[in-house]
């Protein structure tokens, strides 16, 4: 990817304007105005927290005051939910400005968007939709990602989506798509395992499958959510991504190969609805950490990978 | 508003969203032939979680952006009434608590609501409500800031309005039902014929709702054009004989109506 060779006044005097909190071997959560009381409160203060770009796309009010806060104590991530980069259309400058404008303003540790698209012609659909994985999307993608880190001067995470439905017209396997994306533009991935094993389920394949051909070595961060279960056309299991319960058994299983495999990965836990009280979505986060100490004696310096 | 693509983004290996998307808010057309399920499955209840997705999504955020409507008409009927809102006119931006600034006219022409003629306009103090939670933080212009303006130069003062600052005119009572409708005890019986404006501003960050008094909203009305304060004073004495300029300033202030004061020509 390029990189700009000099940051901007606005960027520089940004920089001072917020403590460079590290994400390395962190967990964390989203953040939910709901809890920012019980945040503030919490001495312990070693996550992190993802906030959805878009909801902080106003001029001012409580949205800005609460991120000041989190942001002055911990690293933040920045998650686009709607940038439409899977989308075939040119993608809308004005809301590129405002994501850019968010970078500098909040200098996140991680900053991401999807590999889905939620925009075509004048339409907002407010969902991660699918894309056929073939030649011409992928250049097309690819451009996006480009555009993307171009505005915004640094490296952005894509993440892989759960998907219910199939285009016979894929040539490529997701897998391939994304390994292909990250070679062309330089971008690094955000594993969400629970996408992953919605659709392996939703899909009829090994979750342990995909992740032996995902590239990890791009991943800078690995999202955990919960799902929730319906049936298909033919009565069997679909699971939904639902994000709004703890992070089902087999998820925690997968994210053990993972970091077993990977040793420390930034880890996010994400709840969007139904919320829990903070201490309990606290909980989800340790243990992840849990898994990520259990291994991270395999991983320090001096001694072989396991993986 | 996005970019319309050109026309060749949409042809061949390209034409996916076009066709994805041509159903999704329509129940009633056919799930597009460009997907299917996997190892020959049916692709109808695959499909349908992203029709339920969008659908379902987008009425949620109505029902977050207009809680007092929704708990005036209980929830089936807002769900119903914005399910039809959501399938004409779904949102052209990205940010969705902009969405919904047509949903009070929507409401207003809503077959069903008629019998609830206020409603519009509660949903209207509702939809200026949350333009104001997320407008530009500017401190407010303070009381003693214009007392320092000589009193010969008043009537030529020009105020320019805080960011946040809106006003709702309504023939209803409709601050008291409002009011009462995001409290948690809302009052039993509201008499709902006495017209009613509203004050919107946040000078931090609380919204604030008063009720302006007669003449008021005329008088902010040309402030926030731009008239001077004497300009703006005799608009508000024609349609309210009764109007108190000194103590209507003194509110407006109190609320945080105005961000600076921008000297008049003479």
């Amino acid at each position: 990817m390029k990189r700009p060779a000099m940051r901007s006044a606005a960027q520089a005097s940004a920089a001072l304007r917020f403590p460079a909190h590290s994400v390395a071997g962190r967990v964390g959560t989203s953040f939910k105005h709901e809890h920012l009381q019980a945040i503030l409160a919490d001495r312990e203060r070693d996550r992190f927290f993802e906030i959805h770009a878009e909801n902080y796309m106003g001029a001012g009010g409580p949205p800005h005051a609460a991120l000041n806060q989190i942001r002055q104590h911990c690293p933040v991530s920045l998650h686009g939910v709607c940038m439409s980069i899977g989308g075939p259309q040119p993608l809308d400058k004005a809301h590129l400005q405002r994501f850019k404008t968010l970078v500098d303003r909040y200098e996140p540790a991680l900053v991401s968007e999807h590999l889905a698209w939620s925009t075509h012609s004048s339409t907002y659909f407010n969902d991660l939709l699918p894309l056929p994985y073939t030649g011409a999307t992928l250049a097309r993608v690819a451009d996006h990602v480009d555009q993307v880190q171009e505005a915004v001067g640094r490296e952005i995470l894509l993440e892989n989506p759960s998907t219910y439905l199939i285009f016979p017209e894929s040539t490529m396997s997701e897998t391939s798509f994304v390994a292909e994306l990250a070679r062309r533009t330089g971008c690094g991935l955000l594993l969400d395992i629970n996408n992953v094993f919605v659709s392996a389920t939703n899909h009829g394949f090994a979750a342990l499958d995909y992740l032996a051909d995902f590239p990890l070595e791009h991943v800078g961060e690995i999202h955990l959510a919960g799902h929730a279960q319906q049936a298909d056309d033919e009565g069997e299991l679909l699971l939904i991504d639902s994000h709004d319960r703890s992070v089902a058994d087999a998820v925690w299983k997968l994210f053990d190969v993972v970091i077993s495999q990977c040793g420390p990965i930034p880890t996010l836990v994400e709840w969007d609805s139904d919320l829990p009280d903070w201490l309990s979505l606290r909980a989800e986060a340790d243990a992840a950490k849990a898994i990520i100490d259990r291994h991270a004696q395999e991983f320090t310096p001096g001694k072989a990978h396991a993986a | 508003m996005p970019p319309e693509g050109r026309e060749e983004d949409f042809r061949g290996e390209l034409s996916y969203a076009a066709a994805f998307a041509r159903a999704l808010l329509n129940p009633d057309v056919a799930i597009p032939t460009v997907v299917a399920g996997p190892k020959s499955k049916a692709a109808v209840k695959r499909y349908n979680v992203y029709r339920n997705n969008v659908t379902v999504s987008l009425i949620n955020a109505l029902a977050a952006s207009f809680p007092a409507t929704l708990r005036i008409t209980g929830v089936d009927f807002f769900r119903a009434m914005a399910r039809f809102y959501v399938r004409a006119t779904p949102p052209s931006s990205p940010l969705l608590f902009d969405y919904g600034q047509d949903f009070p006219d929507f409401i207003e022409r809503y077959e069903h609501a008629q019998s609830v003629p206020w409603l519009a306009d509660v949903a209207r103090i509702e939809r200026a409500w949350l333009n104001a939670y997320h407008a530009a933080d500017v401190r407010p212009l303070m009381p003693q800031e214009l007392a320092a303006v000589p009193s010969e130069q008043l009537p030529n003062t020009v105020l320019k309005p805080h960011p946040a600052t809106r006003v709702i005119r309504s023939r209803f009572s409709v601050v008291t039902i409002f009011t009462a409708s995001r409290s948690d005890s809302p009052a039993s019986r509201i008499e709902v014929v006495e017209p009613e404006d509203a004050l919107l501003t946040r000078p931090a960050l609380e919204v604030e709702v008063r009720q302006l008094p007669p003449g008021a909203a005329i008088f902010l009305g040309r402030l926030t054009a731009g008239e001077s304060l004497g300009a703006a004073a005799s608009a508000a004495v024609s349609e309210s004989p009764s109007f108190d300029l000194t103590a209507n300033i003194r509110g407006l202030l109190e609320a945080g109506a105005f961000t600076a004061i921008l000297r008049g020509e003479s």
